[in-house]
């Protein structure tokens, strides 16, 4: 397939890098200010070159000498839309995938956003198109869970859980482990590169709510017989509780009981919430670092769990290449 | 079945279906008792006298009861006439029965608060969670590192009756909220 990849952050880098091993070809890269386009956009079959766009990002901070509406309108199968998460009306992500399905192409998202955001204007547009969005990128980074749920099928999946935000998981299990406080630990965790200067996405729980909204609207979406009955999820729609208080003495008082305490996100058709509990120390959901985990519950098929890792440059991108391979 | 633990199975049967009085059930039994050496052995003879299996004894010494009295909560098996007879033999012996029950206290959870504990009165917060229907507080653990001043933190081991365990943590919510403590809830149902 042809891609187009818009974003050249970590994940974008990473599609543009090993779409080659997956047997894809880079026809456009774009970031906010720059683009380059492939010679063979024309249909000469001549793809970007991966190393020159990583070395122009490094060097001069652009991707090449063209405009990032050039590569919008480049000849790709699909779009892949990898700039960062926006919330409210989720653009610029939102109209990127509006052009590409506008133009009957596929659309592959890593950027949260539309999914989380503006679920239902997307499903319209896909209504109107050729193309299919695709967004197993958005959760969980290298974790199935979005494919999972489709092929248990959302109407036999009755709650969808897990630990979604390495940087969360990472500071408790370090306060528990070390018995240090909570700025300590972030601290060393912004020294690691785990957490980011303002951690409040991942700290206060948005990012582990707009994994769970996205279920949600899965959820909810899959499961009605006509989308029109179906419940649509926003970040509002959530209830969410963060880390940030969390007082190193309350995970001593839960390792003295065998406990340990995790920023759990859960979703279901109809709720959507995420904040710190108690789960047994030696449990399923109580993995380590920046680990993550997502636990479906279903109806006929008991409870299943995929751990693994929720972010990452390489890690992400293979859930785009994996989406962008069940396009063709 | 188990027709009666210590071959009574002559006692009267009960008249909700005949056959509960010679079988052993769980009882929880709530107890006032002053801090005096003795007086937890003292309550304790007239339920092994009286043919009570002794499962177990929670001595809530962290906590008092509004008479400054320790409470206690003690589990036993017996049948239902001998339950009567002990709880009287209780009373007789002079033992506050705050509270008698036949397992009233089926489901445990245990959760997280933090916040000022201290400063929003946690004999008042305990004694709050005890006054609501669904659940009593079974065990306390405070941990307030920074001293009063600062965040306090304490885990709550509550015991919930039958199928009430999300009306108490309901509960225990509302009065978190209120006093602007955090709660951290356990994740019931999915200890896997």
């Amino acid at each position: 397939m042809k891609l187009a990849v818009i974003g050249a952050g970590a994940v974008g880098r990473s599609v543009v890098d090993l779409a080659g091993e997956y047997g894809h070809e880079v026809v456009a890269v774009a970031d906010s200010s720059s683009a380059t386009v492939a010679d063979g956009a024309d249909g000469r079959g001549v793809g970007v070159d991966p190393d020159a766009v990583v070395a122009r990002k490094a060097e001069r901070g652009i991707v090449g000498d063209a405009d990032p509406a050039d590569a919008l309108a480049a000849d790709y199968d699909a779009l892949v839309e990898a700039t960062p998460t926006t919330l409210g009306d989720a653009e610029p992500g939102f109209s990127h995938v509006r052009t590409a399905l506008e133009r009957d192409r596929h659309a592959v998202l890593a950027n949260k956003g539309p999914v989380a955001e503006r679920f239902g204007d997307l499903r319209a547009l896909v209504d109107d198109s050729a193309g299919e969005v695709r967004f197993e990128a958005t959760v969980g980074g290298a974790i199935p869970a979005v494919s999972t749920v489709e092929d248990i099928e959302p109407g036999h999946v009755t709650a969808v859980r897990g630990v979604l935000n390495g940087t969360a998981n990472f500071i408790l299990t370090r306060m528990a482990a070390e018995g240090l406080d909570y700025d300590h630990v972030l601290a060393e965790a912004q020294d690691l590169g785990v957490a980011e200067a303002d951690p409040s996405f991942d700290v206060d729980g948005t990012d582990a709510a707009l994994k769970c909204v996205i279920l949600a609207n899965v959820l909810s979406f899959g499961a009605a017989d006509d989308p029109v009955d179906a419940r649509e999820f926003t970040l509002d729609d959530a209830d969410v509780e963060g880390i940030r208080d969390v007082p190193g003495s309350a995970l001593r008082l839960a390792a003295e009981d065998g406990r340990t305490v995790r920023l759990i996100g859960e979703a279901t058709g109809e709720t959507v919430r995420v904040a710190p509990r108690l789960v047994p120390e030696n449990g399923t959901l109580a993995v380590s670092g920046t680990q993550n985990i997502v636990q479906i519950e279903t109806t006929h098929a008991g409870r299943l769990n995929i751990s693994g890792r929720g972010a990452g440059g390489p890690e992400t991108a293979s859930a785009v290449l994996g989406d962008v391979g069940r396009l063709e | 079945m188990s027709d009666g633990i210590d071959g009574h199975p002559d006692d009267d049967p009960a008249p909700d279906g005949g056959h509960a009085s010679t079988e052993s059930s769980t009882h929880t039994v709530r107890l006032e008792l002053v801090d005096e050496p003795g007086q937890l052995l003292a309550a304790l003879h007239p339920i092994a006298d009286n043919g009570g299996n002794l499962l177990s004894i929670y001595h809530e010494r962290g906590n008092k009861t509004p008479r400054g009295r320790i409470p206690v909560e003690v589990d036993f098996e017996a049948t239902q006439e001998r339950f009567e007879g002990i709880v009287e033999a209780l009373r007789s012996e002079g033992v506050n029965v705050m509270q008698a029950g036949t397992e009233r206290y089926a489901e445990e959870v245990t959760i997280l608060l933090f916040g000022h504990l201290i400063d929003t009165d946690l004999s008042d917060t305990l004694s709050r969670i005890e006054a609501c229907e669904s659940a009593s507080v079974a065990d306390v653990s405070l941990a307030a590192p920074q001293g009063t001043e600062e965040a306090s933190s304490a885990r709550l081991r509550l015991e919930a009756r039958a199928g009430e365990t999300e009306a108490a943590l309901a509960a225990v919510r509302e009065l978190a909220e209120e006093k602007e403590l955090r709660l951290v809830e356990p994740l019931t149902g999915v200890e896997a």
